[in-house]
């Protein structure tokens, strides 16, 4: 039995020494906080449901009216399926790091910096954060992939997720990236937005990429979202009943110099991308707060 | 506290330069475990900086600090683990509600799991936030919010609790129950209290008070013994005739009065008892009286040449620029 008291007992508290273990509650902490405070704001959930309908069906919809001749039969909405998933994800992924740039001014970085945690745990929980946002905007997405009559078939669907994992990854370390350097939100939104809009227009992920002008063709090879956007059109096309004619046209693949890039190449290419841009950022922040 | 316990804090020839300008010119100062020690100065004195260098949050360039025990530089973690830190802005999330807050909190501290909820119960009592623990914290007031702060800083049971100005700003109601506060924890707790304060009624609850200028440490001691120091009570009267006054007070009693405001104003050892004395022998008519006992504000007026309102309000430019370089080199 304990005794009665109105009073409650201090409890006693003691923090322990830096460990493995302390660093992972930070990390595990800081990526449900960002979780948190995305499905806590409202308008951003609507957003968050209502983009990827705009994607597919509008855009979609209002290009079929003019290509009905040169998709072989395929429905436009079906070709850029794929492209539109990465698009999401990359726009999502994109501006998540704009909430490090929003916790300085807010002045909850500072709460977090004075914790006796390493600060790559800090930047790691919220790249995951960010991450796992911008990928559910692409789960949305894959939701709908029905309408647009991409069969649901399992295998694809999880290997569709992988990738957008990855991509989300990738693409967010970038974000993290700029946001360790610049100090105010207008600043940050004017940068991803000089990069948003060229990197997915280029990127193929609105049109094949085989047969281009050989400026956009460049411009194409050296954007890294055609690494993002091919795997997971590729994987569409697998899964699609539709002529060898209309795949070659449409599902042509990304080559250098006439040489067909696998898809596990054009994936690692993406990973490694993430995993340079994520040591850079991190390097950054250890140096700038 | 047991009397092997090492200070709370033990500053020697702590010293913070931004290039050509000296922020902190070698201050030295120690605090024993369970005091409220105050830390004045006008703005640009050097405060900021001085309890960054302690929070971990900036280097020294001279001199070394420890913090329970632990240099602020070859330990900062262990020094880390031992604080808590109540910022003059807030530092909280304000999308998150206040358990989101503490639990945030609690994780980053690496606090035993099976404790956090007992442990944030009772700070959200303490601080009378316990009905409103699931309201995100954008509906709170001002008050409200700087109370879950202290909650917050207090959460891990640190050795030593930094407040940097923790009242500014709040209703008098607010900032009495906030000392309120302050007090229960250091008595429950035994923590050591270090904080800044522009309001010279609050810096009378401190067990002691620094006042800090230019960089430097101009004084340090009990709020009893710097009034002390100032010295005397101060009597102003209201004469029929100031000119006539000033001359008698100088023949009869030997002292200086000055003329201000239509007032005579002069400084005795005990302000009431010379009263009635002034009454029987001064020949000129008295209209009006009032003794006053020094206060805080004409410590920091001795020692720093201004009030503390005024060193707010207009800073010199030097200060200014000073204190401009801090801020830059804090948000870095």
């Amino acid at each position: 039995m304990t005794a009665l008291t109105t009073i409650p007992e201090p409890v006693a508290i003691r923090v322990p020494e830096r460990s493995w273990r302390s660093e992972l509650r930070a990390v595990k902490i800081v990526w449900r906080r960002e979780l948190t405070r995305f499905v806590s704001d409202k308008a951003g959930m609507v957003a968050w449901l209502v983009q990827p309908l705009l994607f597919l069906f509008v855009i979609g919809s209002g290009l079929q009216q003019l290509s009905a001749a040169s998709t072989d039969g395929v429905d436009l909405k079906t070709f850029i399926f794929p492209g539109m998933l990465s698009f999401a994800v990359v726009f999502t992924a994109m501006f998540s790091a704009i909430t490090l740039v929003m916790d300085r001014e807010l002045g909850v970085m500072r709460e977090m910096l004075v914790a006796p945690v390493s600060r790559s745990s800090i930047l790691l929980g919220k790249a995951l954060g960010g991450t796992t946002v911008a990928a559910s905007q692409g789960v949305v997405m894959l939701a709908l992939a029905g309408l647009v009559d991409v069969p649901y078939d399992p295998l694809m669907l999880l290997g569709l997720l992988a990738l957008l994992l990855i991509a989300a990854f990738t693409v967010t370390a970038f974000g993290l990236m700029v946001a360790t350097r610049i100090k105010n939100i207008r600043t940050f939104t004017s940068i991803m937005q000089l990069f948003v809009f060229p990197l997915v227009f280029l990127s193929g992920s609105l049109f094949p990429v085989s047969g281009l002008p050989t400026w956009l063709e460049v411009l194409n090879r050296i954007n890294p979202l055609t690494y993002v956007v091919d795997p997971m059109r590729r994987l569409v096309f697998d899964h699609l009943d539709v002529s060898d004619a209309a795949r070659a046209t449409l599902d042509p693949g990304v080559s250098w110099f006439g040489w067909t890039l696998p898809v596990w190449f054009e994936v690692a290419l993406v990973l490694l991308l993430g995993l340079v841009l994520m040591t850079i950022a991190v390097r950054q922040f250890l140096r700038a707060e | 506290m047991t009397s092997t316990s090492p200070p709370a804090i033990e500053v020697d020839g702590l010293g913070k330069s931004f290039g050509e300008v000296e922020a902190v010119r070698g201050v030295s100062f120690t605090v024993p475990p369970g005091e409220v020690f105050g830390f004045l100065g006008p703005n640009g004195a050097g405060k900021s900086t001085t309890i960054n260098m302690l929070c971990t949050l900036a280097k020294p360039t001279a001199g070394a600090a420890r913090v329970s025990g632990f240099d602020v530089v070859a330990a900062r973690d262990s020094v880390r683990r031992h604080i808590g830190l109540v910022f003059q802005d807030s530092t909280l999330d304000n999308q998150l509600t206040a358990d989101q807050n503490l639990r945030l909190h609690a994780e980053l501290y690496g606090i035993d799991p099976a404790v956090i909820p007992a442990r944030m119960q009772q700070m959200l009592e303490m601080v009378d936030l316990a009905d409103r623990r699931d309201q995100p914290v954008i509906t709170f007031s001002g008050g409200m919010r700087r109370r879950l702060e202290i909650a917050r800083g207090l959460m891990h049971s640190p050795r030593v609790l930094f407040l940097d100005e923790p009242t500014i700003g709040l209703d008098p109601q607010t900032r009495s129950s906030i000392w309120r506060y302050i007090r229960a924890l250091q008595e429950r707790e035994g923590t050591t209290i270090f904080m800044t304060t522009h309001y010279m009624d609050e810096a009378e609850f401190c067990d002691r008070i620094a006042i800090m200028d230019r960089g430097e440490i101009v004084v340090l001691d009990t709020p009893e013994a710097l009034k002390a120091s100032v010295g005397t009570d101060r009597v102003v009267i209201g004469t029929a005739d100031d000119e006539a006054a000033l001359a008698e007070l100088r023949e009869r009693f030997g002292i200086e009065a000055t003329v201000a405001e239509g007032a005579v104003t002069f400084h005795v050892e005990s302000g009431e008892a010379f009263v009635p004395r002034l009454f029987a022998e001064l020949d000129v008519a008295i209209t009006s009286v009032a003794v006053s006992r020094p206060t805080l504000d004409d410590v920091f007026m001795r020692w720093t040449g201004s009030t503390i309102r005024d060193a707010e309000g207009d800073a010199g430019s030097n200060r200014n620029r000073a204190h401009l370089q801090m801020m830059k080199a804090m948000r870095r």
